[in-house]
């Protein structure tokens, strides 16, 4: 039996390949969920836009990309702090404002701004789906062998996540807004005592929050097509690499994307329709038997 | 040039009136204590000061600058810092990190990190480590190192000695000389009269938001400040029953 | 309608105290008396007359207004979870599919769907109850998100069933045979009677020990843990009723359009209009869903030409109205007039306040 003896021999590369797969899947879900795990360390607050958000960068790209001359590098180098920039006025316009009026202001603000972009969008971009060409960095792999293959995006955007979410370690525990964030974070009133002005803290939370999620868009456009609607899926998954990781810590994020990619990764391999729900359900798990997550330490 | 001038204060949480009418100034290198029992008014004073609680009624200027409306933040940088009742350390952040939180609007001055750890020489050893390890009155200690690195014109004090031992309670008060010989005037707050009286240069008693006697510490006697403490008296009008 | 007497000065200094203790006699605190009764009156003449419109009005009116009852009902519902119960949940839309699909699952079986509108109310209640114990778990914002993966699940499990017909749904069986006018008056008859029945349910309920309990909670959720409130059992109470009321509404649609469609009835498009209703009209207020409604409809009414800008404006409206006008449209209007519709129990003339676990 040919056939037999094949699929013995190839199943532990199999294997690998669906392993590699997932860590650089769970790479973008943890360049996803960083954002969403900076707000909700500094100011306890959960932006429900987020995907949209990262919808948003990947329809700004491809605007630069068709109106202007610019090459693809310098049009990520501008949208990058751009969305920062932007996300600091949001702030200080309308989530410090809704902050104050209480969280759940802030989670009904958020809703609202997640259902005026995708309508938005939908207005300006129609349905149609979309993706990102990024020239070889689409099509181009390393062959380690024909049955494993590493594509240059996946790793590009899993080094990505381990880059963004080390470096904003290293900003909140090394550099003196980092520190004063941590203090504004344990308690703004007596943060304020010292000098600390949290509005500006918090809003620069944000424009982290908001150039992350910029970057995991640009990066997820390329690797999958999008259209107006996929804010709130990416959000979820997000959301589910936060809470498997434990709230409050980037490290326990990159895990928890780490986790979810893996889990998506082996359920498509199994049956590929149980791939989404796969992932729900590991995160329902976390949420039955280990509620404060993998690395539940706050490092933020 | 007085240095810091409270007038006629009102403050309010809510409905309840909790500083009424206060009055103060601090000169330059004095000891002034606030006394008074719980709940007279005194941290709600304190932060009023600081700009963590806007007063409803008065002015406070620093140095003849009218800082009533400026927030907490900006207040930092004018030369308040307020050691707040409870220390409130950050708790995620370690000693030395704790210190340097102070330094973030520092003017400047003769105290640094380096000068406050020269005054705790425990505090290097124990720098790496986090905030919540430390007991009660290290912790103060970190928490009025956190103020002084922002090399205040006047330091806030509420509650210095409040949940320490005795003899922890001397060392803080043994170290008030210290920063005040270097130029800095204390505000502080305390529950714990005879401390205060000790060493203070004016004493201030207030009683359910008010002032009911004032006057430097050689000046009053034990049963002046006890009936003001507590009420027993009309000292000055107290506002029994309001 | 009727005036209740102005908030008192003392009042707002004890709110804990007077919310957690019984009442203090005439204090404060207004109790449904002549007043309730005069609205109650109007409420049930609206529904006679609400009641006699098949025979008056033309079947496009009755149709829509179906429609109508139906946000009103999960718009009351998610008032009721979030107002009162302090959980704000964007997973609502899981009771609501569940609610069609066991309409949908009992019609099958050969049971009349209008027959199977409260096996519906019942089966979501009874599937609240593991959904409870896994989303009571996070707290804030994380209950919202929370509560949307796990309708994400209902209906990535429910697509899994090749007999409720799989990813691209179904159409309802058990009515073709019925005449459509009939079909229609029926249908509204229904959702009429579920409105009524959720706002009513919703008044006993807050009236009730368990709006004494939530009331507590929301002022100080320590204070009423330690006056021997049981705060989860009136919480869970909530859900479980909120999650019955959505089921019913999913009911409603399912045997309105004959057909049901999974990505459509679990959209969290649903919630978006529960909250925008019950955030106009006011969070924590009775009447608040009610007027929101009202409010929706009529943009509905008039957006209904512009496509996504429709939304657009509805998500606009709703960012202006968390921050501007926290109290939404009724709570404005009875702070300014101490005009309510339901006196609730022991309703404090106090600020709305955020409920304590959100703060
Ligand atoms: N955050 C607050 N909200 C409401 N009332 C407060 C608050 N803080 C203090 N109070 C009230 O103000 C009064 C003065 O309190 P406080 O200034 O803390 O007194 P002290 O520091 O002298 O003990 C007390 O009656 C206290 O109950
Ligand atoms: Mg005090």
């Amino acid at each position: 039996m040919p056939a037999a003896a094949r699929k013995e021999t190839d199943y532990p590369m199999d294997l690998l390949n669906t392993l590699v797969q997932g860590l650089m899947l769970g790479g973008l879900y943890a360049l996803f969920a960083a954002g969403l795990s900076i707000m909700f360390g500094v100011m306890r607050m959960v932006n429900l836009a987020h995907g949209d958000l990262a919808v948003i960068a990947g329809y700004l790209v491809l605007v630069l990309l068709g109106g202007t001359m610019f090459p693809l590098w310098l049009v990520v180098l501008v949208t990058l702090p751009l969305f920062a920039v932007i996300g600091y006025g949001i702030h200080r316009s309308l989530f410090s404002r809704s902050l104050k009026a209480g969280p759940l202001s802030a989670l009904l603000v958020t809703f609202g701004l997640s259902i005026v972009i995708q309508n938005g969008l939908l207005e300006g971009f129609s349905a149609d789906t979309r993706t990102i060409d990024m020239g070889v960095l689409n099509t181009g792999a390393f062959h380690l062998n024909n049955q494993l293959s590493i594509s240059y995006l996946g790793l590009l955007t899993l080094i990505l996540a381990v880059v963004v979410i080390v470096g904003v370690q290293l900003f909140l525990s090394r550099t003196r807004t980092g520190k004063m964030m941590r203090a504004v974070s344990d308690d703004a009133d007596t943060a304020s005592l010292v000098g600390a002005n949290s509005k500006h803290l918090y809003a620069i939370a944000t424009a982290i929050a908001f150039g992350t999620v910029a970057l995991a868009g640009i990066m997820s456009g390329a690797r999958s097509s999008f259209d107006p609607s996929i804010g709130p899926t990416q959000l979820i998954f997000a959301f589910e690499a936060v809470v498997i990781g434990g709230l409050g810590s980037l490290w326990g994020t990159l895990a928890g994307g780490v986790v979810l990619g893996l889990t998506q990764a082996f359920a498509a391999h199994l049956d590929p329709s149980f791939t989404i729900l796969a992932g729900h359900l590991v995160f329902l798990a976390v949420l039955a038997f280990r509620p404060q997550g993998l690395i539940p330490q706050r490092t933020v | 040039m007085t240095l810091l001038e409270v007038e006629n204060l009102d403050v309010h949480h809510g409905q309840l009136h909790a500083v009424r009418g206060f009055s103060l100034s601090v000169e330059p290198g004095a000891t002034v204590a606030v006394i008074g029992a719980n709940g007279a008014g005194k941290s709600t004073l304190m932060r009023a000061i600081a700009g963590s609680h806007l007063p409803t009624a008065g002015t406070i200027r620093l140095g003849g600058q009218d800082i009533t409306r400026l927030p907490a933040h900006r207040r930092v940088a004018q030369g308040i810092s307020l050691v707040p009742e409870g220390r409130r350390l950050f708790k995620s952040l370690s000693v030395q990190e704790n210190l340097e939180t102070g330094t973030y609007r520092a003017g400047s001055g003769p105290w640094n990190v380096d000068a406050v750890m020269e005054l705790f020489p425990w505090m290097r050893e124990r720098a790496r480590q986090n905030s919540a390890s430390l007991s009660g009155g290290q912790q103060q200690a970190v928490a009025i190192g956190r103020a002084l690195v922002a090399n205040p014109k006047v330091l806030l004090i509420d509650e210095l000695s409040l949940g320490l031992a005795p003899a922890v309670v001397k060392q803080m008060y043994a170290l008030l000389p210290r920063i005040v010989e270097r130029g800095t005037a204390v505000l502080l707050v305390e529950q714990d009269v005879s401390q205060a009286l000790a060493a203070a240069d004016l004493v201030h008693c207030l009683l359910e938001g008010r002032t009911v006697l004032t006057g430097s510490p050689q000046d009053l006697t034990p049963a002046q400040v006890e009936q003001a403490y507590f009420g027993l008296a009309h000292a000055g009008g107290g506002p029994e029953g309001n | 309608m009727a005036r209740t007497t102005p908030p008192t000065t003392e009042g707002t200094t004890t709110p804990v105290a007077a919310s957690a203790a019984p009442p203090l006699p005439g204090a404060l605190v207004t109790r449904a008396g002549r007043a309730s009764k005069a609205s109650a009156g109007v409420l049930a003449l609206a529904v006679i007359v609400l009641a006699a419109l098949p025979y008056i009005a033309f079947a496009g009116t009755t149709s829509s207004m179906v429609t109508f009852f139906v946000l009103l009902i999960m718009a009351s519902m998610w008032n009721l979870l979030a107002g009162f119960g302090g959980m704000v949940s964007v997973g609502q839309q899981a009771f609501v599919g569940v609610g069609a699909y066991t309409v949908l699952a009992f019609a099958n079986m050969g049971i009349n769907p209008f027959v199977a509108l409260p096996l519906a109310a019942l089966t979501c209640s009874v599937f609240a109850i593991p959904t409870s114990w896994l989303a009571f778990r996070l707290r804030g914002d994380y209950f919202a998100v929370g509560t949307w993966v796990i309708a994400e699940v209902y209906r990535l499990i429910i697509i899994r069933f090749d007999s409720l017909g799989g990813p691209s749904g179904m159409s309802l069986p058990g009515l073709n045979g019925m005449d459509p006018v009939l079909r229609g008056a029926l249908t509204y008859w229904a959702a009429l009677a579920l409105a009524a029945l959720t706002i009513l349910g919703c008044y006993l309920l807050m009236r009730g020990r368990t709006g004494l309990a939530l009331t507590a909670v929301r002022d100080d959720e320590t204070a009423a843990r330690a006056n021997g409130v049981d705060v989860t059992w009136s919480k869970r109470l909530v859900y479980l009723v909120s999650a019955a009321g959505c089921g019913a509404a999913g009911g409603i649609l399912i045997i309105d359009s004959l057909s049901v469609q999974p990505n459509a009835i679990f959209s969290v498009q649903w919630s978006a209009y529960m909250i925008f209703i019950v955030i106009i009209g006011g969070i924590g207020y009775l009447e608040g869903p009610l007027l929101g409604a009202i409010v929706f409809y009529a943009l509905q009414q008039l957006l209904a030409g512009y496509g996504s800008w429709y939304m657009i404006i509805l998500g606009a409206i709703g960012v202006a109205g968390a921050i501007w006008l926290p109290r939404g449209l009724w709570g404005t209007v009875t702070n300014k007039t101490g005009i309510q519709l339901f006196p609730v129990g022991y309703r404090l003339n106090q600020p709305w306040t955020l409920p304590p676990n959100l703060r």
